[in-house]
C-alpha cells in the first residue's frame, strides 16, 4: 500500500495545525479540552483541525477509560523521510545537523 | 498508572495472522528488524528475547509475554538485558492488529517508560524504522534497501534501545 502523503502535505500546510502538533510533541497524548486550553480556541475549531489530522494519519486518538487521548503518529513523517531521505542519509543528515548545532552553540554560548 | 508514551500506528496490505507471524517468528524478524530474532513460544508467562540472528548470545531485548491473543493482540513486557534484574525499569509493548478487508491497523502503545531514558530515546528512533521496514517487507516481500543489505550481510551495529 503506497503512501498517499496527499493529505498528510495537506494538513501540514496550516500553522494551526502545526502548533497542535507541537503541543502533542511537546506531551504527548492529551484530551481535546488540554488541547482548547493551550491553543486558546474554541472546541469546535479544534475538533475541526484534529479531523483533518487524523485523516492523515498524523493523530491517532486512543481511549482511556472515558478519556480519548491524541497522540502524535510518527508513521507519515517517516514515509516522507524513507521517500527523500533514506536511511543510510538520514543518519549523515543528523550528525551534520549535530554538529552544526555544537558549533552554533560553542559560538554564541 | 501513567498514560502510554508512544504510540504508533501503520496500515499494512496484509492480514492479521500474516502481521502476527512477522512480530513474533524469527525467520520473518530478521527479514526487517535489524537481522534479529524475536525468540518465545509466546505463552503468557514465557520469556522473550530479542536477540542477534547469527549470534543468540547477543540479546538487545528481553521480557516477558503477558498477554496472548492471536492473531488480535501481543502484549509484552521489555527491558534491556543490563537492566533485567530491576522490576522497575520494565516497560510494555503492546502490539493490537486489526483487519480490515485485507488492510490490517498495526497499533504499537510503548507505556511503562522511564521518561528521559536511554531506552525511550532508543525506541523513540527505533520503532519508525522498524515497522516502515515491517509494512515495506510484507507488502513486497523486501525490506527497505538498507535493511536488505543488513540483512545479507553488509553492515552492522544498529541497535535498538
Amino acid at each position: 500500500m503506497a503512501h498517499d502523503l496527499d493529505p498528510v502535505f495537506k494538513a501540514l500546510a496550516d500553522p494551526t495545525r502545526r502548533r497542535l502538533l507541537d503541543r502533542l510533541h511537546a506531551d504527548n497524548g492529551q484530551t481535546l479540552g488540554a488541547l482548547c486550553a493551550q491553543l486558546d480556541m474554541t472546541r469546535q475549531a479544534v475538533t475541526k483541525h484534529l479531523a483533518v489530522l487524523e485523516g492523515a494519519h498524523l493523530v491517532v486518538p486512543l481511549r482511556r477509560g472515558r478519556e480519548k487521548l491524541h497522540y502524535l503518529n510518527p508513521e507519515p513523517i517517516e514515509a516522507i523521510a524513507e521517500r527523500w531521505i533514506g536511511k543510510y542519509e538520514r543518519r549523515r543528515v543528523q550528525a551534520l545537523r549535530d554538529l552544526k548545532k555544537a558549533i552554533e552553540e560553542e559560538h554564541h554560548g | 498508572m501513567d498514560k502510554p508514551a508512544y504510540v504508533y500506528v501503520t496500515y499494512i496490505k496484509a492480514p492479521a495472522d500474516k502481521v502476527w507471524q512477522a512480530l513474533t517468528d524469527g525467520e520473518v524478524t530478521r527479514k526487517y528488524w535489524f537481522h534479529h530474532r524475536n525468540a518465545s513460544d509466546w505463552k503468557v508467562g514465557s520469556a522473550w528475547r530479542h536477540e542477534e540472528y547469527d549470534d543468540p548470545s547477543i540479546v538487545d531485548i528481553v521480557g516477558k509475554v503477558v498477554e496472548n491473543d492471536r492473531p488480535n493482540r501481543l502484549v509484552v513486557s521489555w527491558a534491556s538485558p543490563k537492566e533485567a534484574l530491576d522490576p522497575a525499569k520494565y516497560s510494555r509493548v503492546t502490539y493490537d492488529i486489526v483487519e480490515d478487508r485485507g488492510v490490517t491497523r498495526l497499533t504499537v502503545t510503548h507505556d511503562q517508560l522511564e521518561a528521559g531514558s536511554s531506552m525511550e530515546r532508543g525506541i523513540t528512533s527505533g520503532w519508525p524504522m522498524v515497522l516502515a521496514n515491517l509494512k515495506t517487507y510484507l507488502e513486497t516481500g523486501e525490506a527497505l534497501p538498507p535493511m536488505k543489505e543488513r540483512e545479507e550481510g553488509k553492515w552492522k551495529n544498529v541497535r535498538f534501545g
